[in-house]
């Protein structure tokens, strides 16, 4: 190249049309788009921390926090700040849902992934696609409304609205979401591998027990982490079916209470700004941090899968 | 010499019994939820009529229709669409077509994963916090509509992608090797031959939308209202919302009032919810590819 060269040849090479710049505009502005998750997962972050970082710099006793079962945040002479009940209603609540989830999930993922064949799968994957979508406030007007009698007949109890109706109920709402990303995981499993187990003449269920499963087993778990994940935050469901009363536990006919429900019933009674209002937003940090840790692990595993 | 032996019958027996087991597992997965909505059906139906849809609440919401409550949900429905399908459509086109399998690429599918997983009431703490109080909307369609945008967007960008992505590679390099720029590629041949897919996707999402609750409970749904909203940033009611409020706060409802709610909001979801599948089925016998 020759310094000062011949100015319309330089013109020729210019690439820089409006074509050019149009194309450079929308390479950033879907840039924008595709880091805009990113702005808002921090966006989230940093507006609840504002909103709860007043009471956790000047009125947070980590150790009661966590430690005392007694929830009396709007007494005026002596309120109490300790979430340990609402921890144990949400974690009693999700405990029995994965019980009643994982089988019923992994079963199904199983039949329809290796079993089922032709239209009945597809059917069943509709079925179950259409199962995922009932939203939450249905599920808890179920609990409320056919679980609630059903349980007071069935086990003579006076109150149905408890662990065991919630536990039902959130385990209904997880298993499908958890079998089709478990299902996924059995579909990622290289046919090569059933084929070389069944040409060894290996039966259908010892290809599935002895070399799909452990091969999908990583899948799987990311599958039953973010099943917990969501019963975790599920609010509706459990602020209907729970009986939602504070309340440490001894037997699943007990109402309890949970943290996300705690925040939906008492949010709208709170003054912007009070101690009240507060401690809402940092159970909600809490929430934030505990369902971030639990997605963070779920892709892990997952992502462990496929690299190796 | 082609006999079956006792270990290959004991072993088909075996396969057998375990594929009636996974069977029987998957059919009392489904089971419940035919039994549920038989229910409400046959509690709910007797009610539904084109004056309950079309009238307002009386009698302290324990007579009367919903009407006010469906109009609501369209409202905030069609305002959390406009700001969520653009932005999740340009994070889909950018994660499909220019993300560089880099550590950015891993943050950012990362953070739609945690978008999708963080609780819904954080994500109605945030709508608090940033819409109704930082940005001053109060509580209102907006704030309502912004908040479920911001907690559906994964939906869009997932099924965004996937579809962006399965158009084959081929079709792009024909287009850059005619000398077009990136974007002519993907706005004259990417998004045409995606765009049916990135709507099963969009009504997905109107679903989703439309079912939530805790989400609008304090950044713009209301109990009850007499008037109908006159603009985004008044408030609403709101069908879900309207749900749990006469199942739970109103005294003396009828039964079978929650019961023809309950009806009418599963009916929306599950109605757009299957218009998604059947949509994507009939494009997947369709594509030519």
């Amino acid at each position: 190249m020759q310094q000062g060269g011949n100015k319309m040849s330089h013109d020729a090479f210019d690439r820089r049309t409006t074509d050019w710049y149009i194309d450079k505009l929308m390479q950033s502005l879907v840039f924008i788009g595709g880091i805009s998750a990113i702005i808002f997962i921090i966006g989230i972050f940093v507006f609840i921390t504002m909103e709860g970082m007043d009471f956790v710099i000047s009125r947070l006793d980590p150790v009661e926090f966590f430690t005392s079962e007694y929830w009396f945040p709007s007494d005026e002479d002596d309120p109490e700040f300790g979430i340990l009940a609402l921890i144990a209603g949400t974690a009693s609540v999700t405990g029995l849902a994965m019980l009643v989830a994982i089988p019923f999930a992994l079963g199904a993922a199983i039949y329809v992934g290796e079993f089922a064949t032709g239209k009945t799968r597809e059917y069943l994957k509709v079925l179950v696609e259409l199962l995922a979508a009932i939203p939450s406030v249905v599920w808890g007007f179920i609990g409320l409304s056919i679980m609630n009698p059903l349980i007071i007949d069935v086990f003579d109890v006076p109150v149905g609205l408890n662990i065991l109706n919630a536990g039902i109920i959130l385990g209904l709402m997880a298993a499908p979401i958890m079998a089709s990303i478990a299902e996924d995981a059995l579909k990622a499993v290289p046919d090569g591998y059933r084929e070389a187990a069944e040409a060894m003449g290996a039966t259908r269920w010892q290809v599935i027990f002895k070399v799909v499963l452990p091969a999908a087993k990583n899948g799987l778990l990311g599958a039953v982490l973010l099943g917990v994940g969501r019963g975790f935050g599920e609010t509706m469901a459990v602020l209907m079916a729970t009986g939602h009363s504070v309340n440490m536990p001894d037997s699943i006919f007990d109402s309890v209470r949970a943290l996300t429900a705690t925040i939906a019933a008492e949010l709208g009674e709170t003054a912007v700004g009070s101690d009240h209002y507060g401690v809402l937003f940092t159970i909600g940090i809490f929430l934030f941090l505990i369902t971030f840790l639990i997605n963070l692990t779920a892709d892990l595993i997952v992502r462990g899968v496929r690299k190796g | 010499m082609f006999e079956i032996s006792e270990l290959n019958k004991r072993n088909r027996k075996t396969q057998k019994l375990f594929q009636i087991l996974f069977m029987m597992m998957t059919l009392l997965l489904i089971t419940p939820v035919l039994i549920i909505l038989g229910t409400l059906i046959y509690k709910g139906g007797s009610i539904i009529s084109v004056d309950f849809l079309f009238t307002h609440p009386t009698d302290g919401m324990t007579a009367g229709g919903i009407f006010p409550a469906l109009f609501g949900t369209v409202w905030i429905v069609a305002v959390a669409l406009l700001a969520s399908v653009p932005i999740g459509v340009a994070a889909a086109i950018y994660l499909s077509e220019y993300a560089p399998d880099n550590w950015l690429t891993r943050i950012i599918n990362l953070a739609i994963i945690n978008l999708a997983g963080v609780p819904s009431i954080v994500h109605a703490l945030f709508g608090v916090g940033a819409f109704v109080i930082f940005f001053k909307f109060g509580t209102s369609i907006l704030a309502a509509s912004l908040t479920l945008a911001i907690m559906t967007l994964p939906v869009v960008i997932v099924a965004s992608r996937e579809s962006l992505q399965a158009v084959p590679k081929a079709f792009r390099e024909a287009c850059w090797n005619m000398g077009a720029t990136r974007w002519q590629t993907i706005r004259r041949v990417v998004l045409p031959n995606a765009v049916s897919g990135i709507l099963t996707g969009v009504i997905l999402e109107v679903s989703r939308t439309t079912g939530e609750t805790a989400p609008i409970m304090f950044t713009g749904a209301a109990f009850f209202l007499p008037f109908l909203p006159q603009s985004v940033f008044d408030q609403t009611m709101a069908l879900s919302l309207h749900l749990f409020v006469v199942s739970t706060q109103v005294p003396g409802v009828p039964e079978e009032l929650p019961y023809g709610v309950a009806l009418v909001l599963i009916a929306m979801v599950l109605l757009m919810n299957s218009i998604s599948i059947a949509f994507r089925m009939y494009l997947r016998g369709k594509k030519k590819w």
